[in-house]
């Protein structure tokens, strides 16, 4: 049974038809990239899967919690799923341990002592137990990013929602964030990410999701799909990301 | 009866001004506490409530201190509830401060970054738990400096109380002077007190603002 699946949602703001009936699934421990023009919708498709943005109509199933248009039980399905965003968001007032311990300790309630201990396996995942008692501000762009995942980390979540993590980053401090994701997803986390890294998607991700249009366009194994895209669409899309 | 300026009236200008700074302190307490409902409601999810407060805001706002003073000590009179001067003036002034309070802590709320709410949703955080641990703190920050300068206006403020007989500092001037004809000497001394009180705060004020600036 799939964790996440998407079942014909649309949204909309305004007059500006933004998702018009999107449907797919991720199985337990894959990776699935999304790709797609600005304004493809591929950013407000992954930020419906936590309730960031309501649906008008369709569902959304993940890790065994029900999301529709009325957006019951959300606190509850958002355990269960983690989110990193393109900037970072990390709270500037606590330090690093501070932001990473938060929401265990007062979502979960997790004792002190042991969310420490999480937070300190998580820091040292992404490479930054050294940095516990720094603020966000004393970060580089990458180490927030990396920060920003062991906060989501923290939370045990069953998926992470990756929105274009490293657009904001120069390709230095890119590479590695990415470093980091692969680990993850050596791991065997299941993760949505919404990039613009196709060399990353084609490499890592087991399926590519190319949106278009507020539609899901084209979909497939990512190898076959960025060496043969089907439709005329996808085919200039990814060409267009070979040249550059 | 005319006398001249003398260390009995300066401590009585003094003693009175105990009630100036009495005053002010409870106007902070009841007015920060009662602002700081107006200022969570403004920021309510419920449109509702967002607009009764507005309304609430524009009403105090667009209202003179003295006319919501007249109505505490005398419009509640007639129906009855004679306040005392003091609590009539402690009241009128918290409704006042508690509308300004509201209009500059809904500012600060509304500053954070909309990131900042999303990032704590994507967390689980209930709405309560948003404020208290991850919005609040931020806005705390920005509201420091210009709640520090409006004490400043408060404490200023009180000086209307005295058109109802309470005997702060400007009512204690007026008494002084009428009683030694000496307006020119009484009412700079009176002003020096005040400035005493107001200096050190707008100081503190632009001191916090600098520090602030500094930090991010």
């Amino acid at each position: 049974m799939p964790i996440v699946e998407i079942d014909n949602i649309s949204k909309s703001f305004g007059a500006n038809h933004v998702l018009k009936g999107v449907s797919f699934a991720v199985e337990r421990g894959q990776v699935i990239a999304v790709i797609g023009r600005s304004g493809s919708g591929k950013s407000t498709m992954l930020r419906c899967i936590n309730g960031l943005e309501t649906i008008d109509s369709g569902s959304i199933a993940v890790a065994g919690h029900t999301l529709t248009a009325r957006q019951e039980h959300l606190l509850d399905l958002r355990k269960d799923v983690g989110m990193v965003f393109q900037s970072y968001n990390l709270f500037p007032h606590l330090t690093v341990e501070e932001n990473v311990m938060l929401a265990p300790r007062i979502v979960k309630k997790v004792p002190d002592a042991q969310g420490r201990a999480t937070a300190l396996r998580v820091l040292k995942q992404v490479g930054l137990d050294h940095k516990r008692e720094a603020y966000p501000e004393q970060l580089s762009g990458g180490q927030q990013q990396r920060v920003a995942i062991a906060r989501s980390l923290a939370m045990e979540p069953q998926v992470m929602l990756f929105d274009e993590v490293t657009s904001a980053l120069d390709p230095e401090l890119t590479q590695e964030v990415l470093k980091v994701m692969e680990e993850l997803a050596q791991a065997g986390m299941t993760m949505l990410l919404v990039t613009h890294e196709m060399e990353f998607a084609r490499r890592m991700a087991d399926v590519t999701v190319f949106m278009h249009q507020g539609l899901v366009w084209e979909s497939g194994p990512s190898e076959a799909f960025f060496s043969n895209p089907q439709t005329p669409e996808a085919r200039q899309f990814v060409g267009a990301g070979a040249i550059k | 009866m005319i006398s001249d300026f003398s260390w009995d009236n300066l401590q009585f200008l003094l003693e009175a001004t105990r009630w100036t700074i009495g005053l002010s302190l409870i106007v902070f307490i009841t007015g920060g506490i009662a602002g700081f409902a107006v200022a969570l409601l403004r920021t309510a999810r419920s449109p509702v409530l967002r607009c009764i407060s507005a309304l609430y805001i524009q009403l105090v706002q667009g209202t003179p201190v003295l006319i919501v003073l007249f109505l505490t000590y005398y419009g509640l009179a007639l129906f009855g509830y004679k306040l005392s001067p003091i609590i009539a003036a402690g009241a009128a002034m918290t409704i006042f401060a508690s509308a300004y309070l509201g209009e500059i802590w809904r500012g600060c709320i509304e500053g954070v970054q909309r990131q900042q709410w999303e990032a704590s949703a994507a967390l689980a955080l209930n709405r309560y738990q948003q404020l208290r641990y991850v919005i609040l703190p931020q806005a705390l920050r920005h509201s420091l400096p210009p709640t520090v300068g409006f004490m400043v206006q408060i404490i200023k403020n009180t000086s209307i109380t005295s058109i109802i007989g309470v005997v702060e500092l400007t009512r204690a001037g007026q008494l002084v002077s009428n009683a030694t004809f000496l307006p020119f000497i009484v009412f700079p001394v009176v002003a020096l007190i005040y400035f005493a009180m107001c200096y050190p705060l707008s100081r503190y004020s632009h001191s916090l603002e600098r520090k602030f600036h500094a930090h991010r």
